[in-house]
């Protein structure tokens, strides 16, 4: 299955990945080559069985309700690119 | 002291032949000297390490040492470091400094190993070849011109080119066991949950596992020993207990079954890695083993199934480099959309984000059924046809790779050849086995590697099956012209 410079487009608008225009044709061509690749599944019948979607299937394991954790926020936001007054800074969202 | 394995700088440390400081000063120099032609390391912590040896030193002269103490070990980048930067080969944590350490890490530094510093890497581990990383390729230090294989690429050139003797890695679909067959080294991809993903960036969380590369089996128990074991952190770690795997190493294998999957011998098996392999299946024959006929027949679906399932995770798991709390941030963002999609666009490097799309858009509404829980249903063949496997031999053997190390260059530009060389190793991670790569031959100098598979939790199987091999070979032995 061939994906088109539309396609492409929207998966990056989901994605949150900024795709140059003038890159978006040659991504297209090898994100198909990769679904090209991909399809070779279609040749098998998986008609009633169960997916797997861990090799261990095990139930998730639980653990108390309890604090674990100590406040380590000075050094969570030492390595953040901007940060004001314990607060992550971002570009201004409502006017 | 380059030359001696973890076990034989063990003895020569228990025995004071030289210090923990001796050693780790001879090993920085040796980075220092050869380094330059292979790119093996993002990171040297020279002072950090002579401060771990001065303590493992003075821990021994006070009486308190394990096997590891005062022994030398690099980390893959993907492990977190406290205080060392930690940068996936990525340009998004190209100034990241971990706030905490991985798990493995701690439990390597609490065995008293002196880490010499971080591996070079494929970004975020997505690569085959060590091209991805924004670092700059690893060299294979069997011929410059050609790749270490990836993504634990660094690992695997530092161990070979007798930089130090062993390192760490993680294996999402071969990352472990492709560059150790490539450089002539033994690399172990453990079962999954075996050893803690705390603290492992995150590539594809089903298939992400970490273990040793070293250039012996004994070695790789040694690491593996430390590694391994539950850990409350990681939610998925498996509770079984650690065995002691160096116990069993020295076990005869009068007996021991080998299968030889015929879906591993076929079209697109080079036949000069085909002799090698062939040659080192008769050596266990010589050493006790009865060779069998198994069957995997879903082989050539685990391709295809890896590259949806991988890049869907990873499409989910790299969700988190948002320019925001850590990681790259673009210059001046207009709006927050913005901010997002040009410090991605901008941090990630082209295979990276060629996963992220293609995960993206498999787990987009309409096209979930079709490529997801098509790759989910794939996955569970193949667990099938291991499981079926193993009622009739004990352990599986066929080549690592379909050809010896490629050169530099030469797929670069198309990710499904790259894809297709996976075709011997993902399939073990789709069904969280444990599987280990050793050397056994060569094809015009570049070497060949053998993987074993167990089943689960059978790595002390696996790792005494090639101790004995080592034992009678020296392919082990053997190291590349100018790193001798």
């Amino acid at each position: 299955m061939s994906m088109g410079p539309e396609q492409v487009a929207a998966t990056a608008q989901l994605a949150r990945l900024a795709l140059r225009a003038e890159d978006v044709p040659a991504v297209a061509g090898k994100l198909s080559a990769i679904l090209d690749l991909v399809e070779q599944m279609n040749a098998v019948d998986t008609a009633g069985i169960v997916p797997m979607a861990h090799p261990l299937e095990l139930s998730q394991r639980l653990r108390a309700d309890a604090v674990t954790e100590s406040d380590r926020r000075a050094d969570f936001q030492a390595i953040a690119p901007q940060t004001a007054d314990g607060l992550y800074l971002v570009p201004r969202v409502l006017e | 002291m380059h030359t001696q394995t973890l076990a034989e700088l063990a003895r020569g440390l228990a025995a004071g032949a030289f210090s923990s400081r001796e050693l780790t000063e001879a090993l920085l120099a040796r980075i220092q000297a050869h380094d330059g032609a292979l790119n093996s390391f993002i990171t040297v912590t020279p002072e950090r390490a002579l401060a771990q040896a001065d303590a493992a030193d003075a821990a021994r002269a006070r009486g308190e040492f394990g096997v590891l103490t005062g022994l030398p070990i690099a980390h893959k980048d993907i492990f977190c470091t406290q205080g060392v930067k930690t940068s996936c080969g990525s340009k998004m944590l190209d100034r990241f400094v971990a706030p905490y350490d991985a798990t493995v890490v701690a439990k390597l530094d609490a065995a008293g190993m002196v880490m010499l510093g971080k591996t070079n890497m494929d970004e975020f581990a997505m690569g085959s070849s060590n091209e991805s990383s924004w670092y700059g390729p690893v060299r294979n230090p069997w011929d410059v011109r050609a790749v270490p294989g990836g993504s634990s690429g660094g690992s695997a050139a530092a161990v070979a080119a007798r930089l130090l003797p062993a390192a760490t890695g993680t294996d999402t679909g071969g990352s472990i066991r492709q560059p150790a067959a490539l450089c002539g080294i033994t690399g172990l991809k453990p079962t999954y949950g075996r050893v803690s993903r705390w603290g492992m960036i995150a590539y594809a969380s089903s298939l992400d596992q970490g273990g040793p590369l070293a250039r012996t089996a004994e070695d790789c128990a040694l690491l593996l020993g430390a590694m391994a074991g539950f850990d409350a952190r990681d939610s998925t770690s498996a509770g079984a207990p650690v065995p002691d795997y160096r116990a069993g190493l020295e076990a005869g294998l009068d007996g021991l079954r080998i299968g030889l999957p015929k879906e591993y011998f076929g079209a697109g098996l080079d036949a000069g890695v085909a002799r090698a392999v062939e040659a080192a299946i008769d050596e266990y024959r010589r050493l006790g083993a009865d060779v069998v006929e198994v069957s995997l027949p879903n082989a050539q679906l685990a391709i295809p199934a890896y590259y949806v399932i991988a890049p869907c995770e990873a499409s989910s798991n790299l969700a988190r480099y948002d320019g925001v709390r850590f990681g790259h941030r673009c210059e001046a963002p207009r709006d927050l959309v913005d901010l997002y999609t040009r410090s991605r666009a901008e941090g990630f490097g082209a295979e990276v984000q060629r996963r992220i799309l293609v995960g993206t858009y498999a787990l987009s509404a309409g096209y979930y059924d079709a490529y997801y829980l098509k790759a989910q249903q794939i996955r569970r063949l193949i667990h099938e046809d291991f499981r079926r496997a193993f009622e009739h031999c004990d352990l599986i053997a066929g080549p690592t790779t379909p050809d010896v190390a490629f050169d530099l260059g030469e797929k670069a530009d198309d990710p499904v050849a790259l894809y297709l060389a996976d075709i011997y190793t993902v399939a073990v991670n789709l069904a969280g086995l444990p599987a280990l790569s050793h050397p056994v031959g060569d094809k015009g100098g570049r070497p060949v590697g053998l993987q074993l598979i167990g089943p689960a939790f059978a790595e002390a199987r696996l790792l005494n099956a090639a101790h004995r091999f080592q034992l009678a070979t020296d392919w082990h032995r053997r190291a590349p012209q100018g790193f001798a």
